[in-house]
């Protein structure tokens, strides 16, 4: 488990992490969203004890992070922004390298960098020195490297990032089976798609603040608004719409569709298809408008813009 | 299960055991710092651009030196001045040892800030291991390789002389001089390297700043040659070794101290921000919120500076009188005659009415006395900032040595010690304890290098110290100086012409 609670970081007077509390629980996956220069690695280096917060705490595998840095380091597997590798080293030696420094035993520390390996698609790559991979192939390797003594909570900045297609996928199919296997995982990432599709909640982090946190489904209906709906029918719509509106929200209408927000699909979408084929309109479509984490993310951080800049100006004011 | 996950419960790690004792503890961290050493190590026998002048400085260096050697002997011989072979042939395996150790210098300034640049750092800090372990594990990468090139270097030079047509016999005590001031000259450069990787964020940074490593170890090298040729006094060699071990105990000390993941990853060494720099001194030294007030500053910021100076005041206070001990001592190893003086009260008597007089006449000796003190106290303050305050200390100490020594000859002459002690006492009551503050602020300001305070890093703790010393020095230890040259020109004179005259 993951839990920070009121973690702060100053650089001397700069605030690069304010206040930030959230909670990993394990088997889970966190995704954490922001611009460049929001505080995402400040905070992955203050779980992983490197920096030490300024105020508040945080716990990782059940250990303070200031009080138990060595602890907290040995449950950690960190993927870090760069994945800065010995370039003058095989594969093998890398990994035998960072597998002696956790402690493997000796069984593991010969066959869990093949079992990885392998898994990843480089069990051909063991024996080439590190200068010689790919970037795809070398972001692998530091993934492994985050893996190879298995711990229960992981830390990864942008795991796919470099990546082709195929190995972006296995990727992600290895964090979900990390999850299915009860590890805490963290992500920091740019790539919303990803961020959609792995993680079971969201937190936005602006200027070291978190604005949002929260399933994908919470943040969409909170900055995005209800579910929309869109609908197309055979003949033009004419005055049908004005029976619909003490239904549902209609936001925007065309000659033979129109679109409305409802809280509750399930109840309000049955209405609306009786109310318009009462009107004598045949249903040609109706389905939900897909919204994407990009949507809700640019429509968080605008919001939050917005709050700044209001601030600001009654801030001014007041001066 | 996936089959990239063990049970939690049955982990992959076998967790060394908590260490028992000591040993134990020493045992683990020494073995996890040999990972990293290990893994340096084979990096940089892979590095060409490291091998190839380790390779060249430890086979093709000796043989070009033996040459040389060889020529010189030839030219000695010739000239009739073989006698001074003897001193002159050491010089050479002291120089031979030495270069191969200068690339342990290259190697140690890369080795932080070189894994900064290539990110690979973060990585490495990432991991279960403790700054010492790393701190040494880097160090000890950085140390032997040039260490082992330097020792067989000056084997092969001193192979080819020993079993050449030279057939020179080294007294078994000089090989082991040379070999012993060649380890532990490089061992303060590659802690004092170390120490400069670790606070810089580039390699261009670190190498600009390896002056400070190369400029006093060069000078050391040429004062280790000068006694060197004198084989009368090679004995210093080993005073000089054993200052050079205390210098490593220090370095390593300083390095562990502020050696820590944060300042790997974000401060440095780079820019000097003399506008930060002048802050952080002045709000040190004015040490006041809010309005200042000579009253306030004395009770809110002098006060509470002289009570943190306790313990190095303490061991200030116990050298200076180990330092007067010790010339005591030495007065009875070296008794002098003071009868060839004609030392007796009355013409000690003369001699103070005529600086009784002095002063009266010159109000300028004063000023003279205060300056004189002043002026030591600077110069001890500058070489203890060097030297982790250890010249401030040894500098200050000499005084109260040689007055250790005159008490000690005027006692065991038989004379009384009354005209003596009189004419230190009374104006010795204020300066003893103002020699004693200014030792012991210089002391902190030399060593606060070594131990910074939590939190802050050993440019500001240097700057705070030296703003304290500054304070003490022109709120406290200055008036005590005035105060003491007053007595000493105008009340000391008087107090003994009163006492002998009675």
């Amino acid at each position: 488990m993951i839990e920070a609670h009121e973690l702060t970081k100053y650089f001397d007077k700069f605030l690069a992490v304010d206040h930030i509390t959230f909670k990993v629980e394990p088997g889970s996956i966190f995704a954490i969203l922001g611009p460049n220069g929001a505080g995402k690695t400040t905070t992955v280096r203050m779980l992983t004890s490197i920096l030490r917060p300024t105020s508040g705490w945080a716990s990782l595998a059940g250990y303070d992070v200031v009080k138990h840095p060595t602890a907290v380091r040995s449950k950690v597997g960190v993927l870090t922004e760069q994945h800065g590798l010995y370039e003058r080293m095989k594969g093998a030696e890398y990994l035998n390298f960072f597998a002696r420094i956790y402690h493997l035993s000796a069984a593991a520390r010969d066959n869990r960098p093949l079992q990885l390996m392998e898994h990843f698609g480089l069990s051909d790559a063991l024996d080439k020195r590190l200068g010689e991979y790919s970037k795809g192939m070398k972001q692998k390797l530091a993934l492994v490297r985050a893996m190879l003594h298995d711990p229960p909570v992981l830390l990864l900045d942008e795991p796919t990032s470099a990546m082709d297609p195929q190995s972006a996928k296995l990727v992600r199919e290895a964090i979900k089976d990390l999850q299915l296997a009860e590890r805490t995982i963290a992500i920091t990432t740019h790539n919303l798609t990803e961020a959609q599709s792995l993680a079971d909640r969201i937190a936005v982090i602006r200027k070291g603040r978190i604005i949002a946190n929260g399933t994908f489904k919470e943040l969409s209906e909170r900055f995005v608004g209800a579910p929309l709906m869109e609908l197309h029918v055979t003949e033009q719509l004419n005055g049908a719409v004005q029976e619909l509106q003490p239904l549902v929200d209609v936001i925007d209408q065309g000659e033979d569709w129109l679109r409305y927000r409802t809280p509750n699909p399930p109840i309000d979408n049955p209405n609306v298809i009786r109310r318009l084929m009462g009107a004598g309109l045949n249903i040609v479509t109706l389905s939900e408008v897909t919204r994407s984490l990009e949507d809700v993310y640019l429509q968080i951080v605008e919001e939050d813009e917005g709050l700044e800049k209001k601030n600001n100006v009654q801030h001014d004011g007041v001066n | 299960m996936s089959s990239m996950t063990e049970s939690i419960e049955h982990p992959l790690i076998v967790q060394p055991d908590a260490p028992q004792n000591v040993r134990e503890a020493v045992r683990q961290t020494l073995s996890n710092a040999m990972i990293i050493t290990r893994r340096e190590m084979r990096d940089s026998f892979r590095d060409w651009r490291i091998m190839a002048p380790i390779f060249l400085l430890t086979l093709i260096f000796p043989l070009l030196a033996n040459v040389m050697t060889r020529m010189f002997i030839g030219f000695f011989e010739d000239n009739g001045a073989e006698n001074l072979l003897p001193q002159l042939l050491p010089l050479m395996p002291m120089i031979v040892g030495f270069f191969p150790i200068s690339i342990s210098l290259v190697i140690a300034l890369e080795t932080f800030v070189g894994e900064k640049e290539r990110l690979s750092l973060e990585p490495l800090l990432s991991t279960p291991l403790t700054n010492t372990e790393l701190y040494l594990g880097k160090t000890f990468a950085a140390m032997l390789p040039p260490l082992m090139a330097s020792y067989v270097g000056v084997t092969i030079y001193m192979s080819g002389l020993i079993f050449g047509a030279q057939q020179w016999r080294p007294p078994l005590l000089l090989v082991i001089q040379i070999v012993l001031l060649t380890t532990v000259q490089a061992l303060v450069m590659v802690t004092g390297a170390v120490v400069v990787s670790s606070q810089t964020t580039s390699t261009r940074a670190a190498n600009l700043l390896a002056s400070f490593i190369i400029i006093p170890m060069s000078m050391l090298v040429i004062f280790e040659s000068i006694i060197m040729v004198q084989p009368y006094r090679r004995y210093l060699l080993w005073y000089v070794s054993l200052g050079l071990v205390v210098t490593v105990v220090l370095l390593i000390r300083m390095g562990a101290r502020i050696f820590n993941r944060e300042e790997l990853l974000g401060r440095s060494l780079d820019q000097l921000n003399l506008r930060w720099a002048w802050r952080t001194f002045w709000a040190q030294f004015r040490g006041l919120d809010g309005d200042f007030t000579l009253r306030r500053w004395y009770r809110e910021s002098v006060f509470p500076t002289l009570k943190q100076l306790k313990t190095p005041a303490g061991v200030t206070a116990i050298c200076l009188l180990v330092a007067f001990v010790g010339g005591w001592i030495a007065a009875g190893v070296w008794t002098v005659d003071l009868k060839q003086f004609d030392a007796n009260d009355e013409t000690l008597l003369d001699r103070l009415q005529y600086w009784f007089e002095l002063g009266q006449n010159n109000p300028q000796l004063i000023i003279l006395a205060v300056a004189q003190n002043v002026r030591v106290l600077i110069a001890a303050t500058i070489l203890g900032i060097f030297t982790f305050g250890v010249l401030a200390l040894i500098l200050e100490m000499v005084p109260f040595a040689l007055l250790g020594f005159i008490l000690g000859q005027v006692i065991l002459n038989g004379l009384s010690p009354l005209p003596f002690l009189l004419a230190v006492l009374p104006h010795g009551v204020v300066e003893i304890p103002a020699i004693a503050l200014a030792g012991a602020a210089a002391l902190r300001l030399g060593s606060i290098i070594t131990h910074p305070p939590d939190q802050m890093t050993v440019g500001e703790a240097w700057l705070r110290a030296l703003g304290d010393t500054v304070k003490i020095g022109v709120g406290v230890v200055f008036p005590m100086l005035v105060i003491a040259a007053l007595l000493e020109v105008l009340l000391t004179p008087r107090v003994v012409e009163f006492v002998l005259s009675m």
